[in-house]
């Protein structure tokens, strides 16, 4: 379950590093946060967050589409409103009791229904970005230009929207909302630290990913942490790891220690 | 020469502003056209419009269908720390028609084959970061290149480089021209590019003048269309844009031209 949260982290952490939204993952977890308080204090279903989380990414892909307003800004609206209202509610209706297990990740407390759900969200992710991996990449890099040669960035960044809410949404229960950014920021830092090729930096990233749910979680178990912070460290070592790695490679290399000074 | 693009009275505009107002422009195979104006006088927007990336809020746009553009952004628009290398970036143009991820056999070398043509062969693996200027100006050249365009329009393809790789950036540019291409590309440059195209449209929103650059190059049409005055020379049939900036006086040092600051010697 948490190997499972940790690929689908590092599969979609790529793309939202890569735009310099990093910081989406942080403000969706607390948006979708609000909608789980909501949906427990009403008791409809949990995966009412996910359509509460996706009308919220929704709304900040199409006000960062504005130039006027950077993504980090339009985030910091949209997810703290969502954040505030759902808190309002439950001050309102009462506290629900599972809030502690939304707020920092309890694994073991999933049953196999979630696993599935999990699953089901990886698979339908892996597919979206295996069929649409060019046209995703294009209007990552380079958006403007990807217009221009038939790519539509409107669908590319509402297919976006919907995968990240979806993995907040279904990852929430394992790593906790506090935690949830750091899995889809670290696997591709750490993928990006290794190397300068793209298809690359997307394997090492669902590699370190995996490993970190996995390991993590065996951490949690025979430790008594929970597995949120568990897996996080996991992937902070891994990450430290590769800082180092790439710090001794950038020594030996003089061309980029050449290049770095030329640039820097 | 058939017709690829004809533009006809189109006003479009950029975020809420029009940019462009009542252009007619008609770009025929085999033309080499230089676009110039003052920063959002609209030369970007003209360059998608045309692109069909901006479509028009008045008039229409006229393409011929089986002729592809391709589009060479400003290299300054470009996040070099992208993690992509000069072979992933150029295969980028291949969008469509293919379902997986990976390239197909073709595609990688058709890849190889424009990058061999322009020059940069050997430095497919390379991260696109790690080129020099006019290396890294061929790349997104080569990425155009490889949709196999008919019309291929540049964004400011000389910003920001030094004069050598400018003449290496034009020296490229100009041999796909005479391969049969047709090119549009906008320029700050008059001088050093504009004066040598063999056409050349002045914009400010709207199209000021349209012609060979020893016709359009003129004291009058500079100052309708950057709205500053500007000194025309004529050099050998050229004409030569000059610049002053500071007003050199008998027996003084070298003064600012600025209102309230001139200084008289002693």
């Amino acid at each position: 379950m948490a190997t499972l949260a940790g690929a689908l982290c590092g599969l979609v952490g790529v793309y939202v590093v890569l735009r310099g939204m990093s910081y989406i993952g942080h403000g969706l977890s607390h948006a979708i946060f609000g909608g789980a308080a909501v949906s427990l204090a009403f008791a409809v279903s949990f995966y009412f967050a996910g359509l509460w989380g996706l009308a919220s990414a929704v709304l900040i892909l199409l006000i960062a589409r504005r130039r006027s307003i950077g993504a980090d800004a339009a985030i910091g609206v949209i997810t703290s409103s969502g954040f505030a209202i759902g808190i309002v509610i439950v001050n309102v209706i009462g506290s629900p009791r599972n809030i502690e297990a939304l707020l920092f990740g309890n694994v073991l407390g999933v049953g196999a229904g979630d696993v599935a759900v999990v699953a089901g969200v990886t698979l339908l992710a892996a597919a979206a970005i295996f069929l649409r991996y060019r046209q995703l990449l294009f209007a990552t890099f380079d958006p403007e230009v990807a217009e221009v040669s038939g790519v539509s960035t409107l669908r590319m960044d509402l297919l976006l929207a919907i995968l990240l809410s979806a993995v907040i949404t279904v990852c929430m229960n394992v790593l906790g909302v506090t935690l949830i950014a750091a899995m889809l920021v670290i696997p591709p830092v750490i993928g990006r630290l290794l190397t300068d090729s793209f298809h690359r930096m997307l394997w090492i990233s669902i590699a370190t990913g995996t490993v970190s749910g996995f390991a993590g979680v065996y951490l949690s178990y025979y430790l008594d942490w929970a597995s949120g912070p568990a897996v996080v460290l996991t992937a902070a070592t891994l990450f430290v790891a590769a800082y180092v790695v790439s710090a001794v490679r950038r020594r030996r290399l003089p061309q980029a220690a050449a290049l770095d000074a030329h640039v820097g | 020469m058939s017709e690829l693009v004809r533009l006809e009275k189109v006003t479009a505009r950029y975020g809420r502003e029009p940019v462009l107002v009542n252009v007619d422009l008609t770009l025929s195979e085999g033309d080499f056209i230089g676009v110039v104006g003052p920063s959002g006088s609209g030369k970007t927007t003209l360059l998608r419009a045309i692109a069909g990336a901006v479509g028009p809020i008045a008039g229409r746009i006229v393409r011929d269908r089986s002729a592809a553009v391709a589009y060479v952004p400003q290299v300054e628009t470009v996040n070099w720390y992208f993690p992509v290398t000069v072979r992933e970036a150029v295969l980028m143009s291949r969008v469509d028609g293919r379902i997986v991820p990976w390239s197909s056999k073709q595609d990688l070398r058709d890849a190889d084959a424009v990058l061999g043509r322009l020059g940069i062969g050997d430095l497919g693996d390379r991260h696109i970061r790690e080129l020099s200027g006019g290396q890294q100006q061929r790349v997104f050249v080569a990425r155009a290149m490889l949709r196999r365009p008919r019309l291929l329009l540049l964004d400011e393809p000389t910003s920001g480089v030094d004069v050598r790789t400018r003449h290496d950036v034009m020296h490229l540019i100009h041999e796909l021209h005479h391969d049969g291409l047709a090119v549009v590309l906008t320029t700050h440059d008059l001088n050093g590019i504009a004066a040598h195209l063999p056409r050349l449209v002045c914009l400010n929103r709207e199209v000021i003048a349209t012609g060979r650059p020893q016709d359009v190059i003129t004291p009058e049409v500079l100052e309708r269309t950057y709205g500053a005055p500007l000194e025309v020379l004529s050099h050998g049939g050229m004409p030569v844009v000059i610049e002053r900036y500071f007003e050199e006086e008998e027996g003084a040092t070298v003064v600012p031209l600025r209102e309230g600051h001139h200084r008289h010697p002693a």
